[in-house]
């Protein structure tokens, strides 16, 4: 394990969380266990896709982000976002007229982060020219997907394309030309507006880059809720930003399903949901697929448009960034962003360094005790129910056999278990149900107050 | 630490079951992801082998912190001659196989290439025995 802790931008409010389950079942690494009542995430085994967030059904999972107000303590404050933020609002609202309330409401500049996808679209063409690269490339895009290989497919984090990120460059461009401006680097503050939660953790906790370039995630939602209101207001209408004109059709394009695939070299593919991609990754691992030289895996159906923090319907969002396309065809007005000035800089920026593997489902580090775990797991296992129903606080029998031989719970959570010990006169009544609290907290085992905890 | 599992000569659509599930297992007992893989990667190329051609076949996984043994055991045609067999590009799967994108020739020099050692023994119209040895303490064939 090369460092014991990974920040998470996905947290638990302990106040609203009634322990229910439902993230439990939806997390695609398996990292959520029930205790005492509370959802709990293991750091070492999430990798912030916000699949559970989606299915909490009383919002307790939420996204640990940085406050608006964060931004003021630059004198200079970049707001990065990308297409898709444009895309939450209904087509009656211009560009012009968003980007104008953003500086209303505090940003000195303000960077559509697909500026950026040309000069990455270049260095991707580049990247794949290269002899000796494993096959399928792997876009290194979603920070979920990147997270996902290193954890649960390690033998393919060499695959991962070993380039930076639309929003890598887009902050490098704005420090380097703000730079060149005569402006202090420490009074320039670059803010990233959010899709997803996975983007957050990626800039709190980097892979392959040592710290990220940028200062700050944003939370879209909000930020999206914040802007809104003031256009509603009437501000922003006098706006003359050049807005939406500036992007190369695929630009737009970039961050949503096939965006990035349609604009690469040899045979590829665009995979788009977690577990669309961990069904891909898996025969990949095995070889079952080949002839393919990149891979374009999304965690987020519809990609970035149908991230957790974008507020509008992801179909909708999609059919906006089209349409927004069309008329810009219809225009042929490009108003170039001054990004190509920077390119030969830039391009000495993209190129990331090592994905490590992290691999999470060892039993043990020493391989000969992780096989006596694994041997007892085996025989725990033969004597639970096998009807993955939970009620252990652990997403299934096999995930509870295992949590058992790692120390981290015993055989009588199962409640089959408990009922067997119970008529064999092993436990007494009052113990099981002291079991139970223990996982699902002392309210749920109490007459009328099933369910309501507050 | 022993697993074993069945194969059903034409069952194109379980083939790949025992390598995932191998798999899985290396991955629980923290087995370098690299050779890993290319345990994975011989098997599949293995099991599809026994799919492809043969009747029906059984598949033991042994393991143990020195070396990852994999028997492959079939009732089918047999191999005539393995060293043609093992020349890349040559193949006897029929056109249905092919079509369905397996059969190109290159089953045995890919295993080959991903395994320690491996060895073949096959009489015709009996069956083949396939084994795959992995060391996993860099004991590879030097």
């Amino acid at each position: 394990m090369d460092k014991p802790f990974f920040f998470h931008a996905l947290k638990v409010n302990e106040q609203t969380c009634y322990g229910c389950s439902h993230c439990m079942n939806a997390c695609p690494t398996e990292a959520i266990r029930v205790w005492n009542g509370l959802a709990t995430i293991d750091e070492n085994k999430c990798i912030d896709c916000g699949e559970c967030q989606r299915v909490c059904p009383v919002n307790a999972i939420y996204v640990d982000e940085d406050a608006f107000d964060s931004i003021f303590n630059f004198k200079y404050r970049v707001a990065l976002f990308p297409a898709v933020f444009i895309g939450q609002f209904p087509e009656e609202v211009k560009a012009s007229q968003i980007y104008s309330v953003l500086h209303e409401i505090g940003f000195t500049h303000v960077f559509e982060v697909e500026r950026a996808v040309d000069i990455l679209n270049e260095a991707i063409l580049e990247y794949q020219s290269k002899e000796g690269l494993e096959l399928p490339v792997i876009s290194s895009f979603c920070p979920a997907i990147i997270r996902l290989v290193q954890v649960k497919f390690p033998s393919l984090v060499d695959n991962i394309l070993k380039l930076g990120t639309p929003s890598d460059i887009a902050a490098q461009f704005l420090k380097r030309k703000l730079i060149d401006q005569g402006i202090p680097e420490n009074e320039i503050g670059i803010f990233y507006v959010t899709p997803c939660a996975a983007k957050i953790a990626a800039i709190k906790s980097p892979v392959g880059e040592e710290k990220s370039v940028v200062d700050g995630a944003i939370n879209m939602n909000s930020l999206f809720n914040r802007v809104y209101r003031k256009i509603m207001d009437g501000s922003g209408k006098q706006a003359t930003e050049p807005g939406s004109t500036e992007l190369f059709d695929y630009e737009v394009l970039w961050t949503l399903t096939k965006g990035e695939s349609s604009r690469v070299s040899g045979r590829s593919l665009a995979i788009d949901g977690i577990y669309n991609v961990m069904e891909f990754l898996e025969k990949l691992e095995n070889q079952e697929i080949e002839g393919l030289d990149y891979i374009e895996c999304r965690a987020c159906h519809e990609g970035c448009a149908g991230g957790i923090l974008s507020t509008e319907n992801r179909f909708l969002v999609v059919e906006r960034l089209q349409k927004r396309v069309e008329r810009n065809r219809k225009k042929n007005q490009f108003i170039p962003s001054g990004i190509n000035k920077y390119k030969d800089y830039l391009l000495t920026k993209l190129p990331l360094g090592e994905v490590v593997p992290r691999s999470m489902m060892m039993l043990d580090v020493d391989m000969a005790a992780a096989m006596k775990k694994m041997q007892k797991a085996q025989k725990i296992e033969v004597q639970l129910p096998g009807i993955d129903c939970g009620a252990c606080g652990a997403p299934s029998c096999r995930a509870l056999s295992e949590d058992i031989v790692k120390g981290n719970a015993t055989l009588s959570h199962c409640v089959f278990v408990q009922k067997v010990l119970m008529k064999n006169g092993e436990i007494n009544m009052d113990t099981a149900f002291a079991i139970i609290d223990k996982i699902w907290g002392d309210r749920k085992t109490v007459k009328g107050t099933l369910k309501n905890n507050t | 630490m022993e697993f074993n599992f069945t194969v059903t000569g034409g069952d194109f659509i379980s083939a790949g079951h025992a390598s995932s599930e191998v798999k899985k297992v290396l991955q629980k007992l923290n087995v370098d992801p690299k050779i890993t893989r290319r345990i994975v990667v011989a098997l599949y190329e293995a099991e599809v082998n026994i799919v492809a051609h043969a009747y029906s076949g059984t598949i033991k996984a042994s393991i143990d912190t020195e070396k990852i043994t994999l028997v492959l055991d079939d009732e089918g045609p047999g191999i005539p001659s393995i060293e043609q067999a093992m020349q890349e590009g040559f193949s006897t799967a029929s056109e249905k196989v092919r079509e369905m994108g397996f059969g190109a020739g290159m089953g045995l020099p890919n295993m080959s290439k991903n395994a320690d050692e491996l060895n073949i023994t096959s009489d015709v119209n009996k069956g083949t025995r396939v084994e795959i040895i992995t060391w996993l303490n860099n004991k590879a064939k030097a």
